[in-house]
């Protein structure tokens, strides 16, 4: 069994952030907020967050604060829920959450909670369960979860369980591994999680690995990474 | 994106897509410039349609599109508005060509339509497309399937029904589209049966088949009424597409569903309770008297002041209160005020129970008193799906006190809890004859047809389920689901010998998964075990201490059974010393429930966290715990963390304070799982040897956390 090579990791995230004329740099420009966290975190797990200049990385992020609270995923683009959790990710990785209004960041995640209980992504109203997780887990890092309605949020995740024990996008959507992270991590974080069958998703879980020993999203799917990370993570 | 196998570039390649980038980060720069000052002209329009087609990722840019609409709307007419809908409705096609799963670009196609405007054939095309290139596609299921309207009798026969392959209906909100083009979930079903019929494989159209029925039957619909006809025909469907191709998941998960509808009874009942219907509780008595026999109905407690009533119901239920649940009795003054057991702090739980306060209440020596429950005295109690309780049930019984409570003199301490064999006498008979499980409170009322229906589809399968780990676990699925449809003690209907068999069978052919298995047969185990007299019989002991007084507790001694898992529960409320030990435990789930317990052996498992401990924090009673030999603190990552309420679940009232003060110097990461189990315990007895975290600093830090502790790891303090 091998060792995880860390500084080839370490360096590879590190060329990336300078890598900024890279066709797949370009395409993804709009979620550099998101990438600033997956980036960073890896970079943290391995002991190696001071290899990144803390105060350009959070001025940076700053700058793609918008007047409502709300951040974009790059500069310049309009705030959505996504990139204000990132943001928010980020800035207590470096413990540098004193530098933002929290109760301006609370007030747009609070202001985007509709009346059922669910969270839209941003002010053109789009509703996913994945926004109920991002507002609560945000709302969570800021210590202000009493500020959202987290009983019709949480009825409003057990609205999208389904006959498998799994959760969908929205209510009757289809069970998926990314959907399902989301939804147990809301309950785990309300303390909901007596409300899962966890047999029946467990079982569900269990059977996303494949021969190979990959995980997959959704049954007779092909296992991919994603998947697998989103898969291990719901099944605790 | 799946499928694609990583290559390094070539050079030419490299310089080509460099060109790219560059074109690309011009055009990107160009758009945020004109959203920045809000220029929506036809240039900037084409600026950003160029984007959307290239990268339809950028969400910035189906907002600047969605601004450019309203600004220009404003400024239009009717007939430009249409011409500017049809524009958007094409740029989002044109999208969904390069990345048809863009979150994006549909929910711009849902705004647009959101609008007013509807283009059908263009629709109709659009998914006709879509569906073909990718039937799991769920944005397109999902645009199918928002919230469809009541069926309408008058319009099912419009022109566009024809075209029934690509259909979908909208949110009440999208009001002038449903207008025009509303389905039903009856035409839903159809759709799914069509795509399921083109292919079996369609998860995606079980899925939604599930969701459709669902709420067919829950609005009892025409034609859907009758539960068990529609589930019939769907136990026929499914078994055309199992047996097309016994290994597609899709069939087998749709089939476990079927069995759950069929066997599962909406209503809460309550299906056990502590103290029984017509028992007597007999309070500091002289014990059970051996000759007699052992009696699960009535029992003797000791050193209590306070005598818990536990209702366990078959499903989690909310409203329990002194309004729902009256409680009649000369010795109560006051209002009791009843708590769901659960080990997170829910407000919903299958357990609820009410703690009588002996001490305030002046008993009398000799005397017996009669206590009369009625649950469900008042419509209130209502379980998670939303079923109400029914008819209010009762349950009596009677207290007695037989010699009055002396507090311990101080000096004579409690004696070690020794559990050796040579400790324990078989006990070989029960007290009364008539086995009063508390089962008897629930009474099946499921039709035949329930019965028979799981007993074909056995008998369907029979051929098929014999090789295949799927048969194997829908056939043990099966007899479970069969057997929990006849009352528990009739040993007659029982195939647990069977079931058993099977998930043995499981574990070997399947050993990924043999710890779902192993679990699964230790709950068809304890069901056997605890559901007659005579299979339990052998499990219950006379506990000797060393003075022979004809006090003696009874303990339940369930070692070496490979158990990994807790279960029948409501089967145990009356125990109060449990041997577990020499199992494979990993959790004690449901033991919150045994409010009795007050020695427990926990020894020789495989707990492998504080976390794990969790429900002992509800046993109030508990004096004597084992957990020696286990894996606390064998383990770097905490699987069973986010099960225990904790600090970290935003509901859990932590003891910070004293747990700095106990802490000290010691690192509280280590300890604070430990101090969260142990510091609202009251234990005399404790034995943590062989874990991994019992080292020195531990062991002193959890001495100083239970004051109350006479005995560590066998020694006297």
């Amino acid at each position: 069994m091998g060792e995880l090579v860390a500084d080839k990791h370490v360096r590879y995230i590190l060329s990336v952030e300078k890598k900024k004329d890279s066709f797949e740099s370009v395409v993804m420009e709009h979620l550099r907020m998101n990438g600033a966290y997956w980036g960073l975190t890896a970079l943290d797990i391995m002991g190696k967050l001071d290899t990144v200049d803390t105060n350009e990385v959070v001025s940076w992020i700053m700058s793609c604060q918008h007047e409502s609270g709300g951040f974009g995923g790059n500069v310049g683009h309009d705030p959505h829920i996504l990139y204000t959790l990132s943001a928010v990710q980020v800035l207590a990785l470096f413990n540098k959450l004193d530098v933002v209004d929290v109760d301006k960041v609370t007030n747009y995640i609070v202001s985007l909670q509709n009346e059922d209980g669910s969270f839209s992504g941003d002010i053109w109203g789009e509703v996913d369960t994945r926004f109920s997780y991002i507002a609560i887990c945000c709302v969570s890092i800021l210590h202000r979860l009493d500020r959202i309605n987290v009983e019709k949020a949480v009825k409003y995740i057990i609205s999208c369980k389904n006959m498998d024990g799994g959760f969908g996008c929205t209510p009757g959507g289809e069970s998926h591994a990314g959907q399902i992270f989301c939804c147990v991590g809301a309950l785990a974080i309300t303390g909901s999680l007596d409300l899962i069958d966890k047999d029946l998703l467990g079982w569900w879980l269990c059977e996303r690995q494949v021969k190979s020993g990959g995980l997959n999203g959704r049954p007779e799917k092909l296992p991919d990474i994603m998947s697998g990370m989103l898969l291990m993570v719901g099944s605790f | 994106m799946h499928g694609r196998p990583r290559k390094p570039l070539k050079e030419e390649d490299e310089s080509v897509l460099s060109a790219k980038a560059e074109k690309l980060r011009l055009l990107q720069s160009q758009f945020l410039a004109n959203h920045q000052n809000r220029i929506y002209s036809k240039e900037a329009l084409d600026l950003s349609a160029k984007l959307l087609e290239n990268n339809p990722e950028c969400y910035t840019a189906w907002n600047y599109r969605k601004l450019a609409v309203q600004h220009n709307l404003s400024q239009s007419d009717s007939d430009s508005v249409a011409s500017l809908f049809d524009q958007e409705l094409k740029l989002v096609e044109n999208a969904l060509r390069k990345n048809f799963k863009s979150y994006g670009a549909w929910h711009h196609r849902k705004w647009v339509l959101s609008k007013g405007h509807s283009s059908i054939d263009h629709e109709m095309r659009l998914l006709n497309g879509f569906q073909k290139a990718d039937p799991r596609n769920f944005h397109a299921w999902n645009y199918r399937r928002l919230n469809i309207l009541p069926f309408d009798k008058e319009k099912k026969n419009l022109p566009f029904e024809r075209l029934v392959s690509f259909f979908f209906c909208f949110d009440i909100t999208f009001r002038f589209v449903t207008d025009l083009m509303k389905r039903s979930d009856e035409d839903e079903l159809k759709y799914t049966e069509e795509v399921i019929g083109e292919n079996f494989s369609n998860y995606s159209a079980w899925h939604n088949r599930s969701a459709i029925l669902s709420n067919l039957l829950k609005r009892k619909a025409e034609g859907f009424s009758h539960k068990e006809k529609v589930l019939q025909e769907e136990y026929e469907h499914v078994r055309n597409a199992i047996f097309t191709d016994p290994d597609d998941q899709s069939g087998w998960f749709y089939h476990l569903w079927l069995i759950d509808q069929t066997v599962k009874n909406g209503a809460p009942l309550l299906v056990s309770s502590w103290p029984s219907r017509g028992s007597t509780i007999t309070l500091n008595g002289h014990g059970n008297n051996r000759l007699h026999g052992l009696s699960l109905l009535n029992s003797t407690l000791s050193g209590t002041t306070t005598l818990p009533i536990i209702l366990y119901f078959n499903q989690a239920v909310e409203g329990i209160n002194s309004s729902t649940v009256a409680v009649k009795s000369e010795i109560l003054k006051e209002d009791l005020v009843w708590k769901p057991l659960s080990v997170n702090n829910s407000s919903t739980a299958q357990v609820w129970v009410v703690y009588l306060k002996l001490g305030n209440m002046e008993l009398q020596l000799s005397k017996t008193y009669s206590i009369e429950i009625t649950i469900g005295y008042s419509a209130g109690i209502v379980s998670s799906n939303g079923y109400h309780y029914g008819d209010p049930s009762q349950i009596a019984f009677e207290l007695c006190v037989q010699t009055a409570h002396t507090e311990p003199v101080e000096g004579q301490y409690p004696k070690l809890t020794s559990w050796k064999d040579s400790d324990f006498q078989k006990i070989d008979h029960f007290e009364e004859s008539n086995f009063v499980t508390s089962t008897d409170h629930h009474i099946p009322t499921t039709s035949n047809w329930c019965r028979e229906a799981i007993d074909e589809e056995i008998t369907n399968y029979q051929d098929l389920l014999s090789d295949c780990k799927i048969g194997k676990l829908t056939l043990a699925r099966l007899l479970t689901a069969l057997d929990s449809l006849s009352p528990e003690h009739d040993k007659r209907k029982k195939h647990t010998d069977e079931i058993l068999k099977l998930y043995t069978e499981l574990m070997k052919l399947d050993p990924t998964h043999s710890l779902y298995y192993k679990d699964e047969h230790s709950l068809v185990l304890l069901q056997q075990i605890t559901s007659s007299e005579e299979s339990l019989l052998p499990h219950c002991h006379y506990y000797k201490d060393a003075t022979e007084t004809n006090t003696s507790y009874v303990c339940l001694r369930l070692q070496n059974l490979s158990l990994s898992r807790m279960g029948s529960i409501k089967n145990l409320l009356w125990v109060q010393m449990l041997d577990l030990s020499h199992n494979e435990l990993r959790s004690i789930e449901g033991l919150e429930a045994m409010q009795l317990l007050s020695c427990l052996n926990l020894s020789h498992n495989k707990l492998g966290s504080f976390t794990a401990l969790g429900p002992l924090r509800s046993l109030k009673s508990l004096k004597v715990l084992n957990i020696s030999h286990n894996e606390l603190g064998s383990h770097s990552i905490d699987t069973r963390r986010y099960l225990c309420s904790s600090p970290l679940a935003h509901t859990e009232v932590f003891a910070w304070d004293r747990f700095e003060i106990l802490c000290g110097s010691y690192s509280a990461t280590k300890f604070w799982e430990a101090f969260l189990i142990f510091e609202s315990l009251n234990l005399t007895d404790l034995n943590i040897t062989g874990n991994a975290v019992a080292d020195e600093n531990f062991t002193s830090f959890i001495v100083k956390v239970l004051p109350t502790l006479k005995y560590l790891n066998d020694e006297e303090l």
